[in-house]
């Protein structure tokens, strides 16, 4: 699903990489921790997988896509085959929890009959049928991440990237989000999370790939977060 | 795209930047005004000079003793002289006017007035009447052609009439057009910021569009179709101005500097082609800007 073979990203302004030669491949179907301190390049790396940036080397593909090299018009498809989570929601903060998944969807111009069926779907998928009509504010932390989550499942994606998806959370809301994340994983999509959250990552026994100023630190499946210090 | 989305971001969009929209419709509109007084001005020296074209001669006036002697041009002084005329390169035809054939004229140009009745035939000078097929060239040859020669007393350009009005316009559309300059960069200028700032109020929306991959053109097309209908109202009220202007102003100017005749008027179906023009053209450039600035500057 996705392939890093010696990436590196140099920012023009620091002397550093903020990616130093990455390889790592990540199969279909996995569900990956991507852990290290702020600064490790966590973020680097998903921005180079989204494409809101390439790599000053290296490639990187992604459900077959070589993404360094995509031509610009392309760039949307890629993004088709990512969802994406973050830790802020970024839902829009005047339209329903139906309207913010219904956008997603008519921005990629499908169909208001095909709408009207998607979106009770999506909202049933992430537990929040019967707040259809609710607006963000209404809703706790959780809730709106669902509705992120929702919205990030639009394009039936094979990768869900979540960027600190419980970082605004409290535990137990966060372990919530953790289970429909495995529940998403299950269906077959493969999940990359980037998190500091250390008590998620022990109770999850999942692979784990940690990043330390730039390269990785270790790979390892059913890790734990504070393994090998 | 869908269009009932795109009606809801564009809409949402003009009026949640109103002032900025505003300011944009005015300048733009200011602009294209100006573009179209300076085209109606070219139109009309256009007209002038398809008025005067054919009719304007030079004339070159025999001395008093030629005219009085040689009433049908077939004098030693004379005939010389027209066919030499004839000759010259850049000259059409060459007919003679007679003192008396002068002095019938005047009359009736200036039928009824006093000076009319004092004139006499012998106070007014015969000439040969040239019109030009080359109107530079043609003059100049004339003019080589009578230096100097006998029985001329001198030589008329009524061009050099028209030519003062050929200034006044000429100079009222260099002013419209260098206004149109100025303003056109000030109104790009308005329009790229109003794009940046109505990018920036809806950049979640255009993060969201981004994230579930929707097309760069998706993402785009509002911004354009707003500033685009920015600019096609700015080209609306333009022409408005335009019609307005012509009403209540140029007619009457018109009417006060000359006579009716001296200056056509300004033709209302002008006026209305002009301004039914500048409406494609104030939302293709507002059009254009817009794209230009997301290019540039805006991630989207």
């Amino acid at each position: 699903m996705i392939e890093l073979r010696d990436v590196t990203k140099r920012y023009p302004a620091s002397g550093r990489p903020a990616l130093d030669r990455v390889s790592a491949t990540v199969d279909s179907g996995e569900f990956v921790f991507l852990i290290g301190p702020s600064g490790s390049g966590k973020s680097t790396l998903l921005r180079l997988l989204l494409r809101e940036d390439v790599p000053t080397s290296g490639t990187i593909r992604v459900d077959g896509l070589d993404v360094a090299r995509l031509p610009r018009r392309k760039v949307p498809k890629l993004r088709q085959r990512i969802g994406c989570v973050f830790q802020d929601f970024r839902l829009l903060p005047k339209r329903s929890v139906a309207g913010n998944v219904a956008f997603a969807l008519e921005v990629l111009g499908r169909k208001q009959s095909e709408i009207r069926v998607a979106v009770p779907e999506l909202l049933e998928m992430v537990g929040l049928q019967g707040k259809a009509e609710r607006m963000p504010h209404e809703l706790s932390g959780g809730e709106q991440q669902r509705v992120a989550i929702a919205r990030a499942s639009v394009n039936r994606p094979p990768l869900l990237v979540a960027d600190e998806p419980t970082g605004n959370l409290d535990p137990e809301t966060g372990r919530e989000i953790m289970r429909l994340l495995e529940r998403i994983n299950r269906g077959g999509t493969t999940v990359l999370m980037a998190t500091h959250d250390d008590s998620i990552v022990d109770a999850m026994r999942r692979r784990v790939i940690e990043l330390a100023d730039g390269t990785v630190l270790r790979d390892e499946a059913r890790a734990v977060y504070g393994a090998g210090r | 795209m869908r269009a009932g989305l795109l009606t809801r971001e564009v809409s949402s969009g003009l009026r949640r930047n109103v002032t900025m929209t505003v300011a944009m419709v005015l300048t733009t509109a200011v602009t294209l005004m100006s573009v179209g007084a300076g085209l109606l001005v070219l139109r009309t020296i256009d007209d002038i000079s398809a008025l005067y074209a054919d009719r304007l001669e030079i004339q070159v006036a025999l001395d008093a003793e030629t005219s009085g002697a040689d009433p049908d041009c077939s004098g030693l002084v004379c005939a010389p002289l027209r066919s030499s005329l004839e000759a010259a390169p850049g000259v059409g035809a060459v007919a003679f006017e007679s003192q008396e054939q002068a002095y019938d004229r005047f009359r009736e140009l200036f039928a009824g007035q006093s000076v009319a009745d004092v004139a006499r035939p012998q106070s007014l000078p015969a000439t040969l009447r040239v019109t030009l097929t080359d109107q530079d060239g043609g003059a100049e040859a004339v003019r080589a052609v009578v230096e100097g020669q006998p029985g001329v007393r001198g030589v008329i350009d009524q061009r050099d009439v028209v030519g003062t009005l050929f200034d006044f316009l000429n100079g009222v559309r260099n002013v419209a057009f260098a206004l149109a300059v100025v303003q056109a960069l000030a109104a790009v200028l308005l329009i790229s910021n109003t794009v940046q700032v109505s990018a920036f109020t809806r950049r979640t929306e255009v993060g969201v569009m981004r994230l579930v991959g929707a097309t760069r053109w998706t993402t785009q097309l509002p911004f354009l179709v707003e500033a685009a209908i920015a600019g096609m109202v700015g080209g609306a009220l333009a022409g408005a101005g335009l019609v307005a202007a012509k009403y209540a102003v140029v007619d009457d100017l018109i009417a006060a500097i000359g006579q009716a005749g001296v200056i056509p008027p300004v033709r209302l179906s002008d006026v209305l082609l002009v301004s039914v023009l500048l409406v494609p053209v104030g939302g293709l450039v507002a059009g254009i800007t817009g794209y230009a600035t997301l290019r540039a500057y805006v991630k989207v």
